[in-house]
Parts: C-alpha cells; structure tokens; sequence
C-alpha cells in the first residue's frame, strides 16, 4: 500500500504539536517514526490511522484522498504500548475477532497459524489477564497480523516489556515486517530498537519532520545536529571547532585536517560531531590522541560506556565487552580523524565519515 | 553497617512440595560489609522477594537472616537499622528539602550541629546543596527521587541501605548521572548497598557484585566481568548482553568434538568430560576465521545487519543459528556465502546440564 502524507500540519489550540510536513512512505516496508516524548510521533501516527484529522494537508492512500474518511472506514490494525485485549475473550476468540467480522472461513486453522507465529499456542483456551505482559502484547500483535491490513501502526509496542522479551519479541516482528505484506510504521524513542528493525526512519523533534531515508543511511549520514543528536544513543559526542589554514582546532587545542567543504572555509562556528564507538582505548595507525579523567564506566552487557572528561568536553566512548576503570583515573582515548562529522554553524551537514564494511 | 548472611528458603504456600512452590529456593548468600550488590533478573525471579527478606518486611518460611551474626529473622526494619529507597519518591511535600534530608536523623535524635553537618555533604553529592531550602512540592520528579536517595543516604550508621528499582521514574538522559552519583557516594561513605533491578545496564554499572536469579533461584554471584566471561550458567550467558551468548549442542567423545555435524579438536589441554554438552560462544567474540581453521565451523550467512554502531551477523550451521558482532568497519561475506566461524577458542564456555564446566 503507498501512504502519503502532502503537507500535513497539526495545530491544537494555539500549539503546533506538527509543522508542515510531506512524506511519502516506503510501500511494504517498515518506516520508523523516531524521536524523544512530545516529538510528535503520536500525533502523526493518528493522523496516518485516521483517528484525527489534520489542521491542513492531505492523506493519500493508493494516490486516493482520504484525509477526512474516519478509521473504521479504512483498514488499519494499530498496536499501542498497553496491552489491549478483549478481557472477557480467551485468546483463541481474541484473535479471531477481526476474522469473524471479515466473515472469513477457516478462522481455527488461521488463529492457530498466527498463535504460532507468535508462540502463544499453547495459551489458546486462557484468558489475557492469566498470561504475564509480554504473552498479552502478542495477543495484541496476532490481532493486528489477523487484520491482515495493508496498513500496520505500532505506537512504542515494546516500551513495557523487560529487556530480554523486548529483543526477543523485536527479532520477531522484524522478520514479519521483512515479509512485506504490510506498510508497517513504528513509533519508538530508542535509536537503538531504530536499528535492529532496519527498514526506513523518520527523525521527529519537536513537531518537525528532520529527515527519513533508508535508517542505516540515516544514522551515517544525518543531515544535521538535530538529526546525529536525535539518533545517537549513548549520545554522540559534539565539540566546539574553528576552521583554521590546514583544517580544523578543536576545543581543547587539538588540531585536524580534515578536507572540508568551501562552504567551511574560515568558519569559527562549526561542530565536530564523534560517535561514542569511533572512539577506542588502543591506538590504530593515524589516530589522534585525546586525555582525559574517567567519571563513570557504564556496562550494559555487550558494551562499556566511558564518561570522560577531556579538554575537548566530557566524552562517551563505546567499548565492545565489559571493561573496568577507576573514577577519576586517567585515560588515553585515541580515534581516526577520518571517522569525525562536521556540522556547520546552523546545523547542516559539512562533512560525514565515509562508509567502510559490509559487504 | 553490617556483614549479611542468608541460609534460607522461602514460600508463600503454607505446605511447598516441588520447586515451583517456592518464592526462594533454598539459598546461601554473604553479603560483605561495605560492599556494593544489585539483584538483577526477570519478572518473577524472586529478587524483591530477597530484598524485603533482608529489610525486615518479610519473614522467611525457613532458615535465617544473621547481620554480623545476630539473628534477625523476625526483627523489624528498625531493628535492623535498614535504610530503604523505592521506586517512587517517599518525602514530605510540605518540607523543604533540608527537612526531608534531616528527617531520618531528627527521627534518631541525632544532635542537631551533627546533622547539618551530614545534610550539607548528602546535599553537596547530590548537587541540591542550592535548593536545601526549596519546597519539596514544586521540585520535578526526578529532583524529588534524589531526596529519597539523600534520605536513603543521609545516616552514616545504618546496616544497609535497601534500593528497589530506585530510578524508574528518572528520565532516561538524568538516569546515568545518577547511577554516576550513586556509585561516587559508595565509594565515599562505604556503606552497603543493596539494589534491586530487571535493568542490566543498572545493576552492572552500580555493582561491584551482581546476583542473578532466575526463578526463585541464585544462579550467580559475580562481579560484572565474570558474569561476560564466565556464566556459570546458561541463563546468565543468555540474560547478560544483547543479544546473549550463543549455544550450540556438541557431543564429546575421545578427545573430539562433535559440533553441528562437524568433528572438531577439542581444544588442548581442556579435558572435556565425555557425552553431551553444549558450547557457549558469545557474539562478541564469535570471529571470522580461515577456511578449515581448527576449531572453526563453516556457516551460512543469512543476514548482515548495520546496526550503526556495530554489524550483526546472522549465520546458520545445522538447524541453529549464530549470532557475530564485528566493527563497522569489517568486510563481511554476504547472504548466502560461507563464513567460517571460530567456535572454539581462549573465550569459549562449555556447559553440562547448563552449568558451567571449570
């Protein structure tokens, strides 16, 4: 299905909760809105369902205008981060309940199929309240699948859930996803949960529409401050610079020769943007060295997250694997100038690292 | 401040028959004086069943809970001169912060020069040394929780201090200050700490010890690396990192390995037992390794994500599936192709009937 939103816009009161945006969504493909609370991912996302309507602009679906036509005149399935099931329903029934009003035969055989898919089988005959959250939002997601919509909204439908059942659940749903038989789009705050569902990202700040591209694209490359800021978790590391003669001074004093674009020349205002994981406790040939004391080493399993407050600012740097430093010991952090972002003094994009890997 | 032991089970059902009756499967735990713990697991796991054992809200249905070897199994939170901080802030609206941060002390009779003395250093840790004479009430949620943590802070006599998932509600970007803040007051008052939480990126950071359960049952105490490195259990391979470790079901006979349908060398001087086992790998350090390299299996790649900070490779051999983290800047096969993955090497755990093989 082609979703289309032209010149939407979303004022309530006096506040504009989104500003004039056109976006054309990727057909069969998950789009990702992404962004903090009050970014306006909700709000797109029911104007999109139908649920609101738009203060100006138009929906197109299949290139047809259906800007005023209400939700249940249209065929979406929408999960939300509560857990809503029929409570009175087993799940079995629960399940069925967009097939049955299809009037669709063979409901048994494709409610089982879809308990399957979402390992809930063996709680067919239970009522939701009897399964622990995790169980009850896949009742909620094999619904939706059950819709069989061409239009699939998720609002953050994995927020409530403890962290193993999130990675679990998101692996799963990423697969159904790649399956494209829907336009999937799917609200979170996480840059994180952004990346691993891969498809398409919207990055939303504060009722704008940033940018939306292939998400991987969008990550390497963001196309301003606001966007690197919006997606980077832990957060990308920003450092005052000058353009000088050979190239660039950072805060701090230490000095780069990056090749900038004319538009930079002699600029005294620019950003040096450093993704936590360019930085590194082992020098590589043609590293920059930067020193500083250690605040805090953060573990969350699979990485180690170093505070480190240097000449250049305080720094993250992501280490793969667990790792131990003292608070206020001193470490050498060394990176590759050639991975450094540069922004200008309005935000926009001078200069991304180039893409290296994959395959 | 006490040293803690517990030799004890717990059960809320009057006659438990089978393991599932219990809360708490029987358990023995010290805890060291001054040390730094979080109880970290799932839902369920009986972690808060634990803590409110060791606060005094809960007597356990068998065994003992001894501070510097008293028995205090049936002593109140007072009696125990236990410090407790919840998930949500517990102050007084109607006091200022320096009121709320005194209150503890007042409560003790602690003589008033002593406690703005020890109000101004609690304050000063948590920077709110500028808003002691603030209202509580108009303070933002996450300024209010940090009065909780001062009040959980403030005596520097307590046996222990109890923290149940202590920033739930504190923004996301505020939570690793916090968890900085907290770990800087560890250090500097010594006392011990007790924390609960299902968050591995909290328990890991704030602990010097972590205790992971599972069901009613302890399946490790470690110190974070150990928990990466060496998981005792299969459980704690797969609940520690994200994703957790691989396993793959390995036959072991006459000093090979049969791994997925391939016989491997069993590494030098390892002396595996003979039968069944399974070979933990975490993706991390699941490397590309040469055509026919000893200890490598060949694989099928089925998918190479870009996950911006790192690349995800999913790769299958047999009917399971492997999972390998490499830097961006890695050159991967594609899907389709054959990577060759070294299973077996200096990082690679082994388990038998999910414990782990020393």
């Amino acid at each position: 299905m082609d979703l289309a939103l032209e010149r939407i816009h979303k004022k309530v009161g006096a506040q504009t909760w989104l500003y004039e945006l056109d976006m054309a969504l990727q057909s069969n493909a998950v789009t990702v809105l992404l962004g903090a609370t009050q970014a306006g991912k909700t709000s797109l996302m029911r104007i999109m369902a139908g649920l609101d309507a738009p203060t100006g602009g138009r929906v197109r679906v299949d290139g047809r205008d259906v800007t005023g036509m209400p939700v249940r005149e249209r065929n979406v399935a929408m999960v939300y981060q509560q857990f809503i099931n029929y409570p009175s329903m087993s799940v079995a029934d629960n399940i069925a309940s967009p097939l049955k009003l299809r009037g669709e035969k063979n409901v048994a055989a494709r409610v089982r199929e879809l308990a399957e898919r979402l390992h809930i089988d063996m709680f067919l005959d239970r009522l939701p309240a009897e399964l622990s959250g995790g169980q009850q939002q896949r009742v909620a997601l094999a619904r939706a699948l059950a819709k069989g919509a061409p239009l699939m909204l998720l609002d953050e439908p994995l927020v409530n859930l403890d962290y193993k059942l999130r990675e679990e659940l998101r692996e799963e749903l990423a697969q159904l996803f790649a399956a494209g038989q829907s336009t999937v789009v799917y609200a979170t705050t996480e840059p994180g949960e952004a990346l691993l569902l891969g498809g398409y990202t919207a990055v939303l700040d504060e009722g704008r529409l940033l940018q939306y591209g292939p998400t991987a694209e969008v990550f390497h490359a963001p196309c301003s401050l606001r966007v690197a800021r919006a997606f980077s978790d832990p957060p990308i590391n920003l450092v005052p610079a000058v353009a000088t003669a050979a190239g660039l001074r950072l805060q701090g004093g230490l000095e780069l020769a990056p090749r900038l674009p004319l538009a930079a020349a002699s600029a005294a205002d620019l950003t040096v943007g450093l993704r936590a994981s360019a930085l590194r406790v082992q020098a590589r040939p043609g590293d920059v060295a930067v020193q500083g004391q250690v605040e805090l080493a953060e573990i969350s399993g699979s990485d180690t997250f170093v505070h480190v407050a240097t000449p250049m600012g305080e720094v993250v740097a992501q280490l793969t694997g667990v790792h131990y430093f003292a608070l206020g010991s001193t470490l050498s952090l060394y990176f590759d100038p050639a991975q450094v972002y540069v922004f200008a003094g309005h935000g926009a994009l001078l200069l991304a690292p180039a893409r290296m890997g994959g395959h | 401040m006490a040293h803690i032991t517990l030799d004890l089970a717990h059960s809320y059902k009057p006659r438990p028959q089978q393991d599932s009756d219990y809360a708490l499967l029987p358990l023995a735990m010290e805890f060291q004086d001054g040390g730094a713990y979080a109880l970290l697991g799932p839902s369920g796991c009986g972690k808060t069943t634990m803590l409110n054992i060791m606060s005094g809200l809960l007597v356990p249905s068998h065994g003992k809970v001894l501070f510097d070897g008293r028995d205090v199994t049936r002593a109140s939170p007072q009696e125990r001169n236990i410090a407790q901080v919840f998930q949500f802030p517990v102050i007084y609206d109607t006091m200022t912060v320096a009121e709320n941060l005194a209150f503890p002390l007042r409560n003790r009779k602690v003589p008033e020069d002593q406690i703005k003395q020890r109000v101004g250093v609690i304050a000063e840790m948590l920077e709110m040394s500028g808003q002691l004479n603030q209202r509580a009430a108009g303070l933002a949620a996450d300024a209010k929780q940090k009065i909780s943590l001062g009040r959980g802070l403030v005596r520097a006599d307590v046996a222990a201090v109890l923290f149940d998932e202590p920033l739930t509600v504190i923004d996301p970007h505020l939570k690793w200050q916090l968890r900085r803040k907290l770990k800087q007051i560890h250090h500097e008052l010594k006392l011990t700490l007790i924390y609960v939480t299902h968050d591995q990126v909290e328990a890991l950071t704030f602990a010097d010890q972590v205790v992971v359960m599972s069901r009613g049952k302890v399946m490790q105490l470690g110190t974070p690396d150990a928990l990466f490195e060496r998981p005792q259990h299969q459980f704690v391979g797969h609940f520690i990192g994200s994703p957790g470790m691989n396993f793959l079901p390995a036959q072991s006979a006459a000093g090979r390995l049969q791994v997925a349908g391939h016989a491997l060398e069993q590494p030098a001087g390892r002396g595996l037992p003979e039968g069944a086992l399974q070979v933990g790998v975490r993706p991390e350090y699941l490397a590309l390794a040469q055509p026919g390299a000893a200890g490598a299996l060949p694989c099928t790649v089925q998918r190479v994500q870009d996950i911006g900070t790192y690349q995800m490779l999913t790769a299958q051999v047999g009917e399971h599936l492997l999972r390998a983290r490499f830097a961006p800047e890695q050159r991967l096969p594609a899907p389709g192709e054959t990577a060759w993955l070294q299973v077996l090497g200096a990082h690679t755990c082994y388990y038998q009937n999910e414990e782990l093989l020393p």
